[in-house]
C-alpha cells in the first residue's frame, strides 16, 4: 500500500469523517472471528509508529468528501499550493502586506514556530475543549487532525493536556489543525476495540460555515476569494440572522464567530445540549436555517410558504435595512441591463415588468435603488390590471431573502463528526489570524484589519525594543503586547463563562444526587 | 424461539427455534397480548415459533417492506402508496382494527410482532441496512397510523405515556401571532390558535417539524398543535427504533452459534439489495465505442441531468466536486475505463495545469473506479453509479453547482431550454414535462422526454418483438437510460443485442 498519494485529503477547513470506516487492523487476533465482512481484513499495519500518515490509502472514505473541497478556487487550494504560491498568483492584493522586514511569508516554518511558541491561546483552547480547568475526557478523547507542510494529512490525534498538543504541534508544524469530536475512546486506541461499531464519536459543537464565494452571483465588487469590506456585509448579516435564531429560537448561549482568515467565518455553537446532539438533530437545525435552496439553473432560490414562519419574519426586519443600504445602495446589482431582467425574472406580472423594462430601457445607468422604488411606484398608478398585490408584495420579500439571507455550507452542520479548522490557525494564503468576531461591534469587524501573523512577531519585537527597561516585562505574555490581545481576551471571556455554565450544572446535579440519597 | 430476548447484549445463548421440539407441538404463545392494532415493539416475542413460520413471516413482512421502499423510490404521493400497498398488505400483512369483528386479530398482530423482530435481526448488521430498515419500517408505521381509527389511535398514544407540557392559555394569548402563522401555515388558515390545545416539547422532540418549520420554537421549546401529535409519535418510534437495532447490532454475533438462522438471515438481507447496486459494474453496451473522444458522440443518448453536466463541463471546462462525483460514476457505469476516463477529465479540464490535475483530481477518479483506497474499496470495485433516487434526494446543487437532477432542480424555464437542447420542442411533452414536474414525479418526465425521443425506435422495437415490455419499464438509473437509449438507436447494427434487465429493487 503507498502511503502518501499527493493531495488527496487536503480539505479547506472541514473534513468529514466516518469512523466507522476506518477498521483496518480490527482486532482479530483474540480468536475473535465472527464479524461483518469488513472487520476480517489482516492487520495491515499493526505495528505502526506514531504518528500515523493517514491517507486514503489506509482508509475508506466517503467518496463524497473525497471530492469535497477539492476545487481549485478554494480558499485553501492546500496547504503545500500556499506554500508555493508565488505572489503573482491569483490574488495579489490578499498577500499580507509587508512591514519593514516582514517579508517571510505566513507558511514559513520560522515564522509559524514563533507564532505556535508565542502567541497562539493554548491555555484557553484547552479549557474551551475541556471545559474544565483539570484534564478530562472531552479534551483527552478530542480529536485534531493536522495538515503538515508536505501534504500529509493526520487523523486521529489526541492529547492529554493543552502542553501536550503544543509539544506535537510545534514538533510537526502542521500548517493548519481542525477539531473533530469527542469519542467514547481515546483516539489513538480505536484500533484495540474489539469492533470498528465500537468507536463512536459522542459530541461535538454544532458548526457553521459561511463563505463569500456562494455570494458570486449576487455580489459586484468581487468574485471568488476576494473580498472587500463591502461584501464582507454580506457575512455581517448572515451572522446576525443565524445567531439571533440559535439563541432565541434554539435557546443556545455559547455561541462564538470566528474569522476563517480570508472570505469566510465559522460559528461554533458550544453549550453542552448541542454538543450530544446527534446527525438527526443537526439536520433539523440545518433545515430550519435553510432558506436558500438550489443549483445555477433552479431560477428563483427563495420559495417561502405564507405566512411567514416567525424566524423568517425575524431575519426580514433584520435584513431589510441592509437590503437598502448594503446591496441595492453599495451592490447595485441590477444597473446593468443583463442584471435588472434577473430582478425581473424574480417578479410575477408580466404587464407590470413590461412597464418597468421600458421605463429602464429609456434611462439606462439608472441604479437598483430607485429600480426598486419603481416597481411600487408603478404598481400603484394601476400599470397592470391584473396586478395581485399579495403576490408581488411576496415576491418583494422573496426577493430581498435571495439576496440578504445566508448562505450557507450546510453539510458542515449536519454531522456530529465534520472537522472544523480550529480558531487562532493561520490562513496560509493571506497570514491572517482566524480570530473571533465580536458579535456585540459586528459592524466593526474589518477582516482586512485582521492581524497577520508577520505583523504580530513585528509587535512582539517592537514592545521588546521600547519596554525592555521595564522590570515587569518578563510577566507580560508575548500576545499581551500585540494586536492579538483583544481577540485572546474575548477568547477567554467566552470560555469562562461556557466553563462557569458546565461547572452549574455539574454542581447541582451532585446536589440532586446527594438528595437523593435522603 | 427467539428467547434471545432481542437487543439485550447479556443474553448468552441464542436459542432460537428449538425445532425438533417444537415442530410436532402446538406452538405456545406467552406473554404478549395485543390490546392494540399499531405496536411499538418494545418487549420482543418471547414464545416459541417454527422454523418455517420464522422464515415465511419474515419474507412475508420484507415483500410490503421492499414494495414501500420502492414507491418511495418513485415518488408516490402518501395516498397514491396506500392505494398501492393495500393488495399486498391484506395479502401478507394484514392487521384490523379492535372494531373489526376478524377472529384473526390476534394471529395478525403476532406475526406483525415476531416478524419485525426476525427483520431485525436480519437487518441490524450494518449501518446501511439499519438505516433503510428503520426507514421503511418507520414508513409502515405512518401508513397504518395514517389509516387507524382515530378513537383507536388516541388511545394507543395514550398507552405510550409520552409526556407533553400544556401550553396555558395565558402563553397562548402572548404568542397568538406566531403561533397563528406556524399553524395557518402548516394546516390553512381554518382553526385559531385559541381554539386548538397547544402542546410544549423540547424541539428535540420534533425534528422533523422542526427542520420544515413546522412548529414555533422560543428557547428551545417546540410549540406544537394537537393535530400534530402523529408527527410526534412518529418521531418518538424512529427513535426508539433506531436505538433498539444499534442494540441488535452490539448483541448479533452471538446469534453465530445457531447455524440454522444464520443462512436464514444472511439470505434476507441479501434480498433486501440496494436500488444503487443494479449499476456496480455495468458493461458497455455491445458495438459501441466508449472512449475519451467520443463521449461528445455518446452524449445525445444521456439524460437530462448527465447531459447538463456535459455542456457544463464543456462550457466552463470545469465541474464542482458533486458534478464530478455524479458524472464519473456515470461514465464508469456505461462502460468508460479507467485510463479513458483520467484522458476523458484531463482534457476537459484544459484550463488546469498537469501539476494541478495530478494532484487535485486523478487520485479521486482512481478512487471512483477502485484503483485506490481502501481494502473495501478496492475489493468492491470503488463505488456504484448514483440511481435516480440517490441523485433526487441527496445533496441537492446549491450556487454554482451541476449535479442533481434538472427535472427536479431547474426552474420551469431553464429546464425547457435545456430540453430544447435536447431536440424535445414539442409543446404537449414540455407540458407533460411541465405538469410531471409540478406533482413531483420527476421520474416521469424524465421516462416522458425519453419516450418522445425514442419514440420511432421503442415502436419498432416492440414491432420486431426486439425488446420485452419488461425491457421498456420505467427508467430508475441514468445508466438505463443512457443504455436503451443507445440500443434503440442502434437497432440496426444489432438486432439480437438487447438490454439486459437489471434488478433495480428487491422483490
Ligand atoms: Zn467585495
Amino acid at each position: 500500500m503507498p502511503h502518501s498519494e499527493p493531495g488527496s485529503e487536503v480539505a479547506e477547513d472541514k473534513m468529514d469523517i466516518q469512523p466507522e470506516a476506518d477498521v483496518e487492523g480490527s482486532p482479530t487476533a483474540n480468536g475473535d472471528t465472527h464479524g461483518t465482512a469488513e472487520e476480517d481484513t489482516p492487520m495491515a499495519d499493526a505495528a505502526q509508529s506514531q504518528p500515523e500518515v493517514r491517507d486514503h490509502d489506509k482508509k475508506d472514505v466517503k467518496l463524497e468528501e473525497l471530492f469535497d473541497d477539492m476545487d481549485s478556487d478554494e480558499e485553501f487550494p492546500s496547504s503545500k499550493e500556499a506554500a508555493d504560491q508565488t505572489p503573482q498568483s491569483s490574488s495579489p492584493d490578499e498577500l499580507p502586506s509587508s512591514i519593514g522586514g516582514a517579508d517571510l511569508k505566513a507558511s514559513d516554518p520560522e515564522v509559524m514556530r514563533s507564532f505556535y511558541q508565542r502567541l497562539f491561546p493554548w491555555r484557553y483552547l484547552f479549557q474551551w475543549l475541556n471545559h474544565s480547568p483539570t484534564p478530562t475526557n472531552d479534551f483527552g478523547h478530542r480529536e485534531f487532525a493536522f495538515t503538515l507542510s508536505n501534504d500529509a494529512y493526520l487523523r486521529y490525534q489526541s492529547f492529554p493536556t493543552a502542553d501536550l498538543l503544543k509539544k506535537d504541534v510545534l514538533r510537526l508544524m502542521p500548517s493548519r489543525f481542525e477539531i473533530g469530536p469527542v469519542y467514547n475512546t481515546n483516539p489513538r486506541d480505536r484500533k484495540t476495540l474489539r469492533n470498528s461499531t465500537a468507536f463512536k464519536p459522542l459530541s461535538k459543537e454544532l458548526c457553521f460555515d459561511i463563505d463569500l464565494t456562494d455570494y458570486d452571483d449576487i455580489r459586484t465588487c468581487c468574485d471568488k476569494a476576494n473580498i472587500c469590506n463591502k461584501c464582507w456585509q454580506f457575512m455581517t448579516m448572515a451572522i446576525k440572522v443565524i445567531d439571533a435564531a440559535l439563541r432565541e429560537d434554539f435557546g443556545f448561549k455559547h455561541i462564538m464567530w470566528v474569522y476563517s482568515g480570508r472570505r469566510g467565518a465559522h460559528a461554533w455553537v458550544c453549550d453542552k445540549k448541542a454538543r450530544a446532539m446527534d446527525d438527526q438533530k443537526r439536520r433539523a437545525i440545518a433545515g430550519y436555517l435553510e432558506v436558500i435552496r438550489g443549483g445555477a439553473q433552479s431560477g428563483k432560490k427563495v420559495n417561502l410558504r405564507r405566512p411567514l414562519h416567525p424566524h423568517i419574519t425575524r431575519s426580514l426586519d433584520i435584513l431589510k435595512t441592509h437590503f437598502q443600504k448594503d446591496v441595492l445602495e453599495v451592490q447595485d446589482p441590477w444597473q446593468t441591463m443583463e442584471r435588472q431582467d434577473k430582478l425581473l425574472q424574480l417578479l410575477p406580472d408580466k404587464q407590470l415588468n413590461e412597464r418597468l423594462r421600458t421605463k429602464w430601457n429609456s434611462a439606462p445607468g439608472r441604479g437598483s435603488l430607485s429600480k426598486w422604488a419603481d416597481i411600487d411606484a408603478l404598481a400603484k398608478t394601476g400599470a397592470s390590471k391584473s396586478l395581485d398585490a399579495k403576490a408581488l408584495l411576496e415576491a418583494k420579500q422573496d426577493i430581498v431573502l435571495e439576496y440578504t439571507y445566508p448562505r450557507l455550507d450546510i453539510e458542515v452542520s449536519k454531522k456530529l463528526n465534520h472537522l472544523l479548522k480550529s480558531p487562532f490557525v493561520v490562513h496560509p494564503g493571506t497570514g491572517r489570524v482566524c480570530v473571533p468576531i465580536d458579535t456585540k461591534s459586528l459592524e466593526n469587524f474589518d477582516p482586512l484589519a485582521v492581524p497577520t501573523v508577520q505583523s504580530l512577531l513585528q509587535e512582539i519585537d517592537a514592545w521588546k525594543a521600547s519596554e525592555e527597561p521595564d522590570s515587569s516585562a518578563s510577566r507580560v505574555q508575548d500576545w499581551e503586547k500585540t494586536g492579538l490581545k483583544p481577540y485572546v481576551e474575548q477568547f477567554r471571556s467566552f470560555v469562562i463563562g461556557l466553563m462557569k455554565d458546565e461547572r452549574d450544572v455539574k454542581v447541582k446535579r451532585e446536589r440532586d444526587d446527594e438528595s437523593m440519597d435522603f | 424461539m427467539i428467547r434471545q430476548e432481542f437487543g439485550r447484549p447479556e443474553a448468552k445463548r441464542a436459542r432460537a427455534v428449538d425445532h425438533r421440539k417444537k415442530q410436532h407441538a402446538a406452538p405456545t404463545y406467552q406473554d404478549n397480548t395485543y390490546p392494540y392494532r399499531l405496536n411499538f415493539y418494545t418487549t420482543p416475542p418471547t414464545a416459541d415459533i417454527t422454523l418455517e413460520q420464522f422464515e415465511q413471516w419474515a419474507i412475508d413482512r420484507l415483500r410490503v417492506l421492499a414494495e414501500l421502499e420502492a414507491c418511495a423510490f418513485r415518488n408516490k404521493s402518501p395516498a397514491e402508496t396506500a392505494a398501492h400497498m393495500k393488495p399486498l398488505l391484506d395479502k401478507y400483512l394484514p392487521i384490523e382494527a379492535n372494531s373489526s369483528s376478524s377472529t384473526q386479530k390476534t394471529e395478525q398482530r403476532r406475526k406483525d410482532h415476531y416478524s419485525h423482530f426476525i427483520l431485525r435481526l436480519a437487518f441490524a448488521s450494518t449501518e446501511d441496512l439499519r438505516r433503510r430498515f428503520a426507514r421503511v419500517e418507520t414508513a409502515l408505521f405512518r401508513m397504518r397510523m395514517a389509516s387507524d381509527d382515530k378513537s383507536e389511535r388516541e388511545a394507543f398514544v395514550e398507552s405510550l405515556g409520552l409526556d407533553w407540557e400544556r401550553v396555558t392559555d395565558k402563553e397562548r394569548k402572548m404568542l397568538r401571532d406566531e403561533l397563528a402563522a406556524t399553524s395557518a401555515a402548516t394546516f390553512g388558515a381554518k382553526i385559531a390558535p385559541e381554539e386548538e390545545t397547544w402542546c410544549k416539547v423540547d424541539w428535540e422532540r420534533v425534528p422533523e417539524l422542526v427542520e420544515q418549520r413546522k412548529v414555533y420554537l422560543r428557547a428551545g421549546k417546540a410549540y406544537v398543535p394537537s393535530r400534530e401529535q402523529q408527527s410526534m409519535v412518529i418521531t418518538e418510534f424512529t427513535n426508539h427504533l433506531d436505538k433498539a437495532l444499534e442494540m441488535t447490532a452490539r448483541a448479533l454475533p452471538r446469534l453465530d452459534e445457531d447455524d440454522r438462522l444464520t443462512p436464514i438471515l444472511n439470505h434476507l438481507s441479501k434480498n433486501f439489495i440496494t436500488p444503487d447496486a443494479g449499476y456496480a459494474s455495468s458493461g458497455a453496451p455491445e458495438g459501441a465505442e466508449i472512449s475519451a473522444r467520443n463521449i461528445d458522440n455518446l452524449s445525445v443518448h444521456f439524460p437530462a441531468c448527465m447531459s447538463n453536466l456535459h455542456k457544463s463541463l464543456r462550457r466552463d471546462a470545469h465541474l464542482k466536486h458533486y458534478g464530478r462525483l455524479q458524472y464519473t460514476l456515470f461514465l464508469k457505469g456505461i462502460g468508460l475505463s479507467l485510463d479513458e476516463c483520467l484522458v476523458f477529465w484531463r482534457t476537459s479540464f484544459h484550463k488546469v495545469t498537469d501539476d494541478t490535475f495530478n494532484k487535485e483530481y486523478r487520485y479521486n477518479v482512481r478512487h471512483v473506479y477502485g484503483d485506490v483506497g481502501g481494502d473495501a474499496n478496492r475489493r468492491g470495485g470503488g463505488y456504484s453509479p448514483f440511481s435516480c433516487q440517490k441523485i433526487l434526494t441527496e445533496h441537492p446543487p446549491g450556487p454554482g453547482e451541476a449535479h442533481g437532477c434538472p427535472y427536479r432542480h431547474f426552474n420551469l424555464e431553464n429546464l425547457t431550454t435545456l430540453l430544447q437542447s435536447m431536440g424535445v420542442s414539442d409543446r404537449s411533452v414540455l407540458q407533460g414535462v411541465k405538469e410531471d414536474k409540478e406533482k413531483q414525479k420527476f421520474h416521469l418526465a424524465c421516462n416522458r422526454v425519453f419516450e418522445y425521443v425514442h419514440q420511432k425506435e421503442i415502436k419498432r422495437a416492440k414491432d420486431e418483438g426486439v425488446m420485452t415490455a419488461a425491457q421498456l419499464e420505467t427508467i430508475v438509473h441514468p445508466n438505463e437510460y443512457f443504455k436503451r437509449s443507445y440500443i434503440l438507436k442502434n437497432l440496426d447494427k444489432k438486432k439480437e443485442q438487447a438490454p439486459s434487465d437489471v434488478k433495480m429493487e428487491a422483490s
